[in-house]
């Protein structure tokens, strides 16, 4: 028997604290402590992009990570970012720009794009294709999605 | 999929951290970014008694130029490589290959020591290191060694780290200034390891090679220099003659793998079709813009 651990954790702003077992990985820590099913478990290996959240201010792959890692970190998951009555910039750029059809790699993208625009100029397309390649979409043909970010990074102050 | 159960250890400190690992007998894994332990983690293709975390063992993540070599912590993440001035400055053949490495998510928190410990022969430090003839630094409880990169990839995923031991940093030689670079890598899909990559640099004088390195990876059980091509190279002028000369010797020193990905004789080929236009923008850094 494997002894659990106790890890404090920032999820959206509010301070938790839950024994874990060292094995469960912080995908489905999120998702079965908390009911934050937002963050989508794709392939579990780190390969599709859906799990993405942020821990302290860098996007991860969540399923990639153990929630014992998380101990002591800030972690934003795609409810914290906007709400119903007020999307926040990327989610309004995905709504305005029709960047989703079935929504399931949407948490994944949006939590991508948070990050990528805090670190890349993200000037051409190339360039914003190459920053969402890490994300599988099966609907859109990323046509739309590119056109949101796009949007996003040519408004002035749209960063969240 | 979920992991097997093991046990967690968060390692205060690399006295911590080499104790508890050599306490595991060999059982234990150390966990640095996890992007590639974790992986194997979740398929349950690692099924080890206790995991080692180093992420949060102080003084091993950095990136400083002394005069003579670039050093870089082995828990310096990918993303901070890319973004590193002095990468930029100084290894600049480095900077360009890192654009190539995965995804940020993955950038974010895979690590340089973690990349060399996991051997993929298709992956990008592994060859750099090789490449630059970098200097490893491993420690372990009988203290520090220091082994050439070259004498550090064993076979596909496989290292001659001992099971008690942790890399800790890596000493690049700085390049000359005017040292020519490439790197020229094909993927399937943007951030998938390559099928084929090649990195070249060369110091010319006098407009003759003075010394060529040529690193090739995605060709082999390991990433591999292709030394008979860079001896062909020294003390020569660049023409296409040489230029083919150096590239049929580099196809017939590669035994590349046929996987679903790519059968041996297509990646043969593209080590080939890369190394001749890295060699030819490599030489070109290094003599042709500036005369």
């Amino acid at each position: 028997m494997i002894a659990h651990k106790t890890i404090r954790m920032t999820v959206n702003g509010t301070t938790y604290e839950r024994s874990v077992e060292p094995r469960l990985l912080l995908s489905d820590f999120l998702r079965h402590e908390f009911g934050l099913t937002g963050t989508h478990v794709g392939c579990e290996h780190g390969i599709c992009g859906a799990c993405t959240i942020v821990v302290n201010g860098d996007s991860v792959r969540s399923c990639l990570m153990l929630a014992v890692q998380a101990d002591g970190a800030a972690v934003e998951t795609v409810e914290g970012l906007g709400t119903l009555q007020k999307l926040n910039p990327v989610q309004a750029a995905f709504q305005d720009q029709h960047a989703l059809q079935c929504g399931f790699c949407t948490p994944g993208m949006l939590m991508t794009i948070t990050d990528l625009i805090k670190k890349y100029p993200l000037a051409s397309d190339a360039e914003i294709r190459e920053g969402l390649s890490g994300n599988l979409c099966r609907c859109t043909g990323y046509e739309h999605i590119v056109k949101a970010v796009r949007a996003l990074v040519r408004q002035p102050g749209s960063a969240p | 999929m979920k992991p097997p159960a093991f046990d967690y250890i968060a390692a205060d400190n690399l006295e911590g951290a080499l104790s508890a690992l050599s306490a595991a007998g060999g059982d234990g894994k150390v966990l640095a970014g996890g992007q590639s332990l974790m992986p194997m983690l979740n398929f349950r293709l690692a099924r080890p008694s206790v995991l080692i975390d180093i992420n949060r063992v102080p003084g091993l993540a950095y990136v400083e130029a002394t005069g003579s070599t670039v050093k870089v912590g082995a828990l310096t993440r990918h993303h901070a490589l890319e973004m590193s001035p002095v990468i930029k400055t100084h290894l600049p053949v480095v900077a360009a290959a890192m654009q190539h490495v995965a995804h940020l998510a993955i950038r974010n928190r895979g690590t340089i020591g973690g990349s060399l410990s996991h051997a993929d022969p298709a992956a990008e430090l592994p060859m750099l290191t090789l490449l630059l003839d970098a200097r490893i630094g491993i420690h372990s409880p009988r203290g520090r060694r220091i082994t050439d990169a070259g004498d550090f990839f064993v076979t596909s995923l496989v290292t001659s780290l001992e099971e008690d031991e942790i890399v800790t940093d890596i000493e690049f030689p700085k390049p000359a200034r005017e040292s020519g670079w490439a790197f020229e890598e094909v993927a399937r899909r943007a951030g998938d390891f390559a099928l084929a990559a090649v990195g070249v640099t060369i110091d010319a004088r006098d407009r003759k090679c003075e010394q060529a390195r040529i690193g090739l990876m995605g060709v082999g059980e390991t990433p591999v220099r292709a030394h008979e091509a860079e001896a062909l190279l020294r003390g020569q002028r660049l023409s296409d003659t040489l230029l083919d000369e150096a590239v049929a010797s580099i196809r017939s020193a590669i035994e590349p793998n046929t996987d679903l990905h790519a059968s041996s004789d297509y990646r043969r080929h593209l080590a080939g079709v890369l190394a001749k236009k890295a060699i030819r923008d490599a030489w070109r850094r290094a003599d042709g813009d500036r005369q």
